[in-house]
């Protein structure tokens, strides 16, 4: 794709005028923290710590945290089942996360969910979904509610790549647009659905375009520049808080990985992996960009990593020393009882 | 008390719900300008605007999960799927996502909304448009489904599931909108998993439940008035909640039953009730267990084809000669 060399070109690009540097920093450690975390649970799923699938955010470090930067902190995210970072990103304690994958009490979806399903309502992250395109219907309701209640907050819904041929892509964008939902479709276009590469599976590969025929505004984006993916998202959510306009972005990233941690990605051409993980490390990259605007040095980078290193431990920590939910709670949640508070009261309107 | 059909009832309690909650809003195709496929939303667009009373575009698996995720942020939708058969393509939203949020996100948010629908054959409208599909949502755990009979329980389970914190299917049924009832006044609500028996009886237990209930209830008045038998009948009203104790205590006391239903047989609601029986009252019991149920095909839509195919009185009074206790022949 010629993306590539405009990610090059992009991921070498001078620090622009104007950042604030701790803002900057905050980003490089924020995104090396979700990489390590992401190395740890690959570990952890293979000493079988963690069960069922595992999908990781590994490669798409800068399109994550680009795309949490561009939001408020009230604004409401809906993600696909490859979350951990954008949990992370929107808040959620590493802890709260590593725990969960774990399946204990302590987790953020208190270990009913695990690696696919976290959860906080507190933060307004309101889950990682597993059957794909599921997200998408829900995340367009939320927004309904928002619009219905003349509220400020927007809603961001995050999707892979192949989600954008199935059904409920198209029903929730014609849905955003005729009711005018303040709503972004965040599309991480990594290139390959499991296996199956982005031009095999979409008429259109460069989903963007898809916007269109919902007469919509969309963009499409470096994934591993976090100021440019930021910088979109702004953008977009300045449309629907605004506006009420819904709108999409595309971010090409690159997957390091399989598609899970048990995917041996023999589909791909290794040595090509191998390239493209240096060619397209986003976090690399925004070392390289920080040292080169003397915004940071090679000690100060160490710093980051040791706090990171630290960070993930204390999560795993946490994880190995919390309770497994008690037996007698098979069947709590079922079923909400009428004393039960909904987002409505809980939230703040 | 005051007589009115199953349609008014309906459309009078979400008129009352919407004035009564602010986050209680409408939406399903047609349910606006063209004020319903089956009118119960008549003139509530007028009344209440396009931002209580929304029309949807023909898109079921988007619209109840858009309603899913209103739900999810504290609003109360109502959603109108025009008949169960099209429920099929919102199957995902239902059975993947509203079913499963409170639970596998922890207890962390609800999801209070009233997918309403009728099933339901007998209009010559063929094998895609005629189908009794309520079981696939009674085996789901984290949904309730209610299937009022008359127009009084009509009134109090819709109210009681618009308050419900969880996903409500509110079965209706097509032959049933036009069935007058007397209908009590204020503000009452009936508790969901509350089966009730609608005619008391010695002899033997009909089960059943929505447009099945109401036609048990003629069978068994008529037959006691033509030949003495005395019929109890159990309306069920709530399939998920199942009040298990009424059906039980009824089967003790006369000793035989019928399940009559309008979906097909096999795995049907009818199914289940048995199970049920056979474990709170096996001992109890004088005669198999039997079952009433629409025969399985596709509905055929030549007239003749489809009266052969769906139950209803015949079927039921045949069952009933054929299990009443001898002495009463």
């Amino acid at each position: 794709m010629d993306i590539t060399r405009k990610q090059q070109a992009a991921a070498q690009a001078p620090i622009p005028e104007g950042e604030d540097r701790e803002t900057l920093l905050r980003y490089y450690h924020d995104m090396l923290l979700i990489r390590r975390f992401e190395e740890k649970a690959g570990e952890m799923y293979t000493r079988a710590k963690i069960g069922g699938y595992c999908h990781l955010n590994l490669g798409e470090e800068a399109t994550i945290i680009g795309f949490c930067e561009g939001l408020e902190p009230d604004d409401y995210v809906y993600t696909n089942y490859r979350e951990h970072g954008y949990a992370i990103g929107r808040g959620i304690l590493p802890g709260a996360v590593m725990a969960e994958l774990f399946g204990k009490e302590t987790g953020a979806s208190r270990g009913r969910g695990g690696s696919m399903h976290l959860f906080d309502i507190n933060r307004h992250f309101m889950g990682g979904y597993a059957i794909v395109g599921g997200q998408v219907p829900l995340a367009t309701g939320a927004a309904f509610a928002l619009a219905y209640r003349d509220a400020h907050e927007i809603v961001a819904c995050q999707m892979g790549e192949g989600t954008t041929n199935g059904g409920a892509f198209f029903e929730s964008l014609n849905l955003a647009k005729i009711y005018h939902l303040p709503i972004v479709y965040f599309v991480v276009n990594n290139q390959y659905g499991m296996g199956l590469r982005v031009e095999q599976g979409s008429a259109v590969a460069e989903i963007y375009r898809k916007a269109c025929a919902f007469d919509m505004e969309s963009w499409r984006v470096d994934g591993t520049d976090v100021l440019a993916v930021r910088d979109i998202m702004r953008q977009a959510a300045k449309l629907a808080r605004e506006r009420h306009e819904p709108s999409l972005v595309e971010a090409v990233s690159f997957r390091f990985r399989g598609h899970s941690v048990v995917d041996p990605d023999r589909y791909r051409d290794q040595e090509q992996v191998k390239a493209g993980r240096e060619a397209h490390d986003p976090i690399t990259a925004f070392a390289a960009r920080l040292q080169a605007a003397s915004l940071v040095d090679e000690q100060g980078l160490q710093q980051i990593e040791q706090q990171v290193d630290s960070e993930v431990e204390q999560a795993v920590q946490f994880a190995d020393q919390s309770p497994d939910p008690p037996l007698d709670t098979l069947f709590n949640y079922i079923y909400a009882s009428a004393e039960t508070e909904s987002a409505s009261t809980e939230g703040g309107e | 008390m005051a007589e009115m059909t199953y349609r008014q009832a309906l459309h009078d309690t979400l008129r009352e719900e919407l004035l009564r909650d602010e986050n209680v809003f409408l939406l399903g195709e047609e349910i606006g300008t063209f004020e319903g496929s089956y009118k119960i939303t008549a003139g509530l667009l007028h009344e209440f605007g396009p931002r209580r009373v929304v029309d949807t575009p023909i898109c079921e698996n988007g619209f109840v999960g858009m309603a899913t995720g209103a739900a999810m942020l504290g609003l109360r939708p109502i959603v109108e799927i025009m008949t169960i058969n099209f429920i099929i393509l919102a199957m995902d939203q239902i059975v993947n996502h509203a079913a499963k949020i409170y639970y596998m996100f922890g207890g962390q948010c609800p999801v209070p909304m009233v997918i309403r629908t009728p099933g339901g054959g007998g209009q010559q409208l063929a094998a895609t448009h005629s189908q009794n599909l309520e079981v696939w949502f009674a085996h789901v755990p984290g949904l309730k489904v209610v299937a009022p009979s008359t127009p009084a329980d009509a009134r109090g389970m819709l109210r009681t599931a618009v308050r419900d914190n969880n996903p409500v299917i509110f079965l209706e049924n097509l032959a049933l909108y036009n069935v007058k009832g007397d209908v009590p006044d204020g503000d009452y609500t009936i508790s969901f998993g509350q089966a009730k028996v609608t005619k008391e009886g010695r002899d033997l237990t009909v089960i059943s439940y929505s447009r099945m209930a109401a036609v048990a209830l003629d069978v068994a008045r008529r037959i006691e008035q033509e030949n003495g038998l005395s019929i109890e009948v159990v309306d069920v009203r709530s399939l998920r909640p199942l009040d298990s104790e009424t059906i039980v205590n009824s089967v003790k006391k006369t000793n035989r039953a019928i399940v009559f239903e309008e979906d097909w047989l096999s795995f049907g609601v009818g199914a289940e009730i048995v199970s049920r029986i056979q474990e709170g009252a096996f001992d109890y019991l004088d005669a198999p267990i039997k079952r009433v149920a629409s025969v399985e095909v596709p509905l055929p839509y030549s007239k003749p084809l489809e009266l052969a195919a769906l139950t209803g009185a015949k079927q039921l009074v045949e069952a009933i000669q054929e299990l009443a206790p001898r002495r009463r022949r």
